[in-house]
């Protein structure tokens, strides 16, 4: 069994030891290493703060065309560089050609929108596929040709953080830090245009000028992370840190900070382990971590994540179906004069289920009503609560068929669905407006029924 | 058979083919993405089969088509799923919940493609992206006779067949559900209300995408899939406003790419002296998918730029010529005896191109004469000059009575309002006839009466 077939399990994983993990989490690991780690966490900073900013611009796509289109301008500017007898190979060369096609590639997809019947949608994929194309026959020319040293001119689509020279990384690391600064200092500007581009203009803000700087940004990052992240995984650097900062804050400056730390964290981590295992490509790896956060910050984040929403909507369940209870206890008492027992089944109202049940147990335990025999009254603190659930409903009943001009028979249904979320001091006003205008509907349980300090 | 025409058999035609059907299978999907505004749909999927593409790949252990196709399919739907997740239950912008979503695909499957090299597999990330067109080959009988039978028909490359039942699929989908595709692309609340699920349908589509892409991805790579689904489509969209005509015209194009892109990418640097160099096929095909777009762009009769711009021309001379020819019948109102100074014209009209062609117009269609340097309206000029006069004091008047917008206000309004046409003759508002207009102008006859 000699030449047996290469399967999943025949490659023998090396894993790192503690000492070299630790050494390269604290960038102590050698130069390189350092400088590299060091450089994708800058990356991840300002393409995190960055963005923020075009995501809320809803420029989110755009980067993903302008990071397509710069493998042309990398191609060009290496036969133009061989042609000229410069080190063609160097970044000095291929990135000025890399941001020229990328602000072509912007450019076009704003001619597209403008001047033809096209979508956005439709102008960033041709962008995006079309000068991808041109990139992969020039590709395809330079290495058929054997011009000077082509070797790993495609790096550039996947990324490829090992084919990085300190001093590329050094660049790279120095224009992210130039891009951090501007977008702190330009913060309030890109803040208005992003949330309000008609209001900026009417302020006097130079919303065109405004735009360029925040697109130029853009090529700034893109065509800086273009060797660690490669062009295709780039434009996740834009859009994941920002989407997940999102989960997390409604304010803009917290948003862009957060942004900035996820970015620089996923940069971080990302290059670590990429460094650390072998074929662990580091911008898959930066991008994956970044996945990571975005998804734990979904989930998890306090308001807006998906668990608090789910606690969220249980609670107000859980209030509407008490207060279903109450009222309809309240009413049935109301109608007989005294606590008539009624049968719990009637109470449920359709729902025979779980939820009839919990209710009835949570009702109970609260100490709100009493069950005998499969039927329910209501206690003395029960028929307090009840009172004031049954004068909201009908309150906001009476209001509907005031002002909303609804016909009676149909009001119920919606003051079902409404008055759960009624706040006291809109039913002081409901009262006081219903007051006045002399509709306060009959039958409205006594107000002063209604303790203070008491809730459900 | 010659030995040339072998080659050709054996090394480009399959290739061709290959190209050309998956163009085609693309292209005839793509047009609904493009009129749907989910161009990008069609990239996020083409980006995000690749974790499946490469698990099929891994547990087959080859390239069968089977598994790679069902893994593939799985992350598609994953994908798809995915996006909708984040925009409905977790409310992320549309944009932004499709690239968080195919971004971290596509990382994951590069990961796993770097993971699958280790275990020496016949897969790298450069082939998901241009295809390998090149090992597409097939090895005809080198006698016409043979060539229909089974056995040759059994050579044929897998590729080939795996693409021609995509185009089939799509085909067939597009033939059956014509109707329902049409009404949830243009009107989707139309569509539930007469009770076909919307929703549903755009799932299906989303499918057939992630299959074209997955049957042409070993073939032509991902990035032409991407081109296809959404640059012929557009150009066919450039050309027609008619929805059967450009599904049409979209398949026609993406054949025209297919064939086109092939024989500019393999024949195309030998014909230009360039001997040694070879082109990517997908590339090739890219670029002349771009370049015919950018002439269409241009050259439309319907849509184009250049038909745009003539249109708007001929409307700035129609409209210098109305104003031209009111101009000196006003004059002549006011002072019958008096012919105007051409001078004085382009001093009231301004000295632009729009002007001096408009009058050129004029006198050669025999409305306007010109003598020693004054112009003057002949009888036929007259006619079309009272027309024009007619319409705008009656714009007035309307503007006036119906409006109720003051007089002073109303004649910029009425001096665009005079430019519209019905049948060839200024609209004339429904106003009452023979009085005066509010600036206590003559409103002129339609006719001439006798003097």
């Amino acid at each position: 069994m000699s030449a047996a077939a290469p399967s999943i399990t025949d490659v023998a994983f090396e894993s790192p030891t503690i000492n070299e993990i630790i050494r390269t989490l604290t960038l102590s690991a050698g130069f390189n290493a350092r400088v590299v780690v060091l450089s994708a966490t800058l990356l991840g900073i300002s393409a995190g703060l960055v963005g923020c900013f075009a995501l809320l611009r809803k420029r989110a796509l755009m980067g993903d065309a302008l990071a397509h289109a710069t493998l042309p301008g990398i191609a060009l500017a290496f036969i133009i560089g061989s042609a000229l007898g410069l080190e063609a190979r160097s970044l000095a060369v291929l990135l000025p050609g890399a941001a020229v096609a990328g602000v072509a590639g912007v450019l076009s997809v704003h001619l597209l929108v403008h001047h033809t019947r096209l979508r956005e949608d439709a102008a960033i994929g041709i962008v995006l596929s079309g000068f991808f194309g041109l990139g992969v026959t020039l590709l395809s020319y330079i290495q058929s040709m054997s011009v000077g040293d082509q070797g790993g001119l495609a790096t550039f689509i996947y990324g490829q953080t090992a084919a990085m020279l300190p001093r590329d990384a050094a660049l790279m690391g120095s224009i992210a830090v130039l891009t951090i600064l501007a977008s702190i200092l330009l913060h309030k500007e890109f803040a208005i245009v992003a949330f309000n581009d008609d209001y900026a203009g009417v302020q006097g803000w130079p919303v065109s000028v405004l735009d360029l700087l925040m697109m130029g940004l853009v090529v700034l990052v893109t065509v800086v992370g273009l060797q660690a992240v490669g062009l295709l995984l780039i434009v996740a650097l834009l859009i994941v840190p920002p989407a997940a900062a999102a989960f997390w804050t409604r304010r803009l400056r917290t948003m862009v900070v957060l942004s900035g730390c996820i970015g620089g964290f996923s940069g971080y981590l990302g290059a670590s382990v990429s460094s650390l295992t072998p074929r662990m490509p580091a911008g898959a790896v930066i991008v994956l971590t970044g996945g990571a956060v975005f998804l734990l910050s979904m989930l998890l984040a306090p308001q807006r994540g998906l668990f608090a929403e789910r606690v969220h909507t249980i609670a107000l369940r859980r209030r509407v179906a008490r207060e279903h209870w109450l009222r309809r206890l309240y009413e049935a008492h109301d109608l007989a004069g005294e606590r008539v027992p009624v049968a719990t089944q009637e109470l449920a109202s359709g729902g025979f289920g779980l939820g009839a049940l919990l209710a009835r147990t949570d009702l109970r335990l609260s100490g709100l009503i009493e069950v005998a025999n499969k039927a329910a009254r209501l206690t003395d603190r029960g028929e307090r609560h009840g009172a004031r659930v049954t004068r909201n409903h009908r309150l906001w009943e009476q209001y509907l068929i005031t002002y909303a001009d609804i016909a009676p028979s149909h009001v119920d249904l919606s003051a079902d669905l409404v008055e759960h979320v009624l706040r006291p001091e809109l039913i002081d006003e409901l009262e006081a407006a219903l007051r006045a205008r002399e509709a306060l509907p009959e039958r409205l349980p006594d107000h002063t029924q209604r303790e203070s300090g008491e809730h459900l | 058979m010659s030995p040339g025409m072998a080659t050709f058999m054996a090394l480009d035609l399959p290739a061709m083919l290959a190209g050309t059907l998956a163009a085609l299978a693309c292209a005839l999907l793509g047009n609904f993405l493009v009129l749907r505004r989910q161009s990008l749909m069609g990239d996020a999927i083409s980006h995000a089969v690749l974790p499946g593409i490469v698990l099929g790949f891994l547990i087959a252990g080859s390239r069968a088509t089977l598994p790679i196709f069902l893994g593939a399919g799985a992350s598609a739907l994953v994908t798809v799923l995915m996006i909708s997740a984040l925009r409905r239950v977790a409310r992320v912008e549309a944009g932004a919940a499709m690239g968080v979503s195919f971004s971290i695909m596509f990382a994951l499957g590069v990961l796993l493609i770097e993971q699958a090299a280790a275990r020496h597999v016949d897969l790298d990330a450069e082939c998901v992206l241009y295809g390998q067109l090149e090992y597409v080959n097939w090895y005809p009988p080198t006698d016409w006779g043979e060539f229909w039978t089974l056995a040759t028909l059994r050579d044929v490359p897998r590729q080939v067949v795996v693409l021609l039942g995509a185009v089939g699929v799509v085909g067939l989908f597009i033939a059956l559900f014509f109707k329902e595709l049409r009404i949830t692309t243009f009107d989707p609340a139309h569509a539930s209300a007469i009770g076909i699920n919307s929703g549903f349908m755009g799932v299906v589509l989303m499918t057939l995408v992630a299959g074209a892409t997955v049957a042409a991805f070993e073939a032509v790579g991902s990035i032409l899939v991407i081109a296809m689904l959404i640059t012929p489509p557009a150009t066919a969209r450039l050309l027609t406003d008619r929805y059967v005509t450009q599904i049409l015209l979209s398949a026609a194009i993406a054949v025209l790419i297919g064939v086109g892109g092939y024989l500019a990418g393999a024949f195309g640097p030998s014909l230009l002296g360039l001997e040694g160099v070879s082109l990517n096929i997908a590339g090739t095909m890219t670029v002349l998918a771009v370049l015919m777009l950018v002439l269409t762009i241009f050259l439309s009769p319907t849509h184009g730029v250049l038909a745009r711009a003539r249109r708007r021309g001929r409307l700035a001379v129609q409209i210098a010529r109305d104003d031209i020819l009111a101009l000196l019948y006003r004059l002549e109102e006011v002072r019958p005896d008096h012919a105007m100074l051409e001078a004085k014209l382009s001093q009231a009209m301004g000295q632009t191109r729009q002007t001096r062609g408009a009058l050129r117009e004029l006198i050669a269609l025999g409305l306007v004469q010109r003598e020693g340097g004054t112009l003057a309206l002949r009888h036929a000029g007259r006619a079309h000059a009272r027309g024009i006069v007619r319409s705008h004091r009656l714009w007035e008047t309307w503007l006036v009575e119906e409006l109720g917008l003051r007089a002073d206000h109303v004649h910029q309004t009425a001096e665009r309002l005079e430019h519209l046409r019905e049948g060839g003759r200024p609209i004339e508002p429904d106003v009452p006839d023979g009085g005066l207009d509010p600036h206590q102008r003559p409103i002129p006859d339609r006719h001439e009466q006798g003097h």
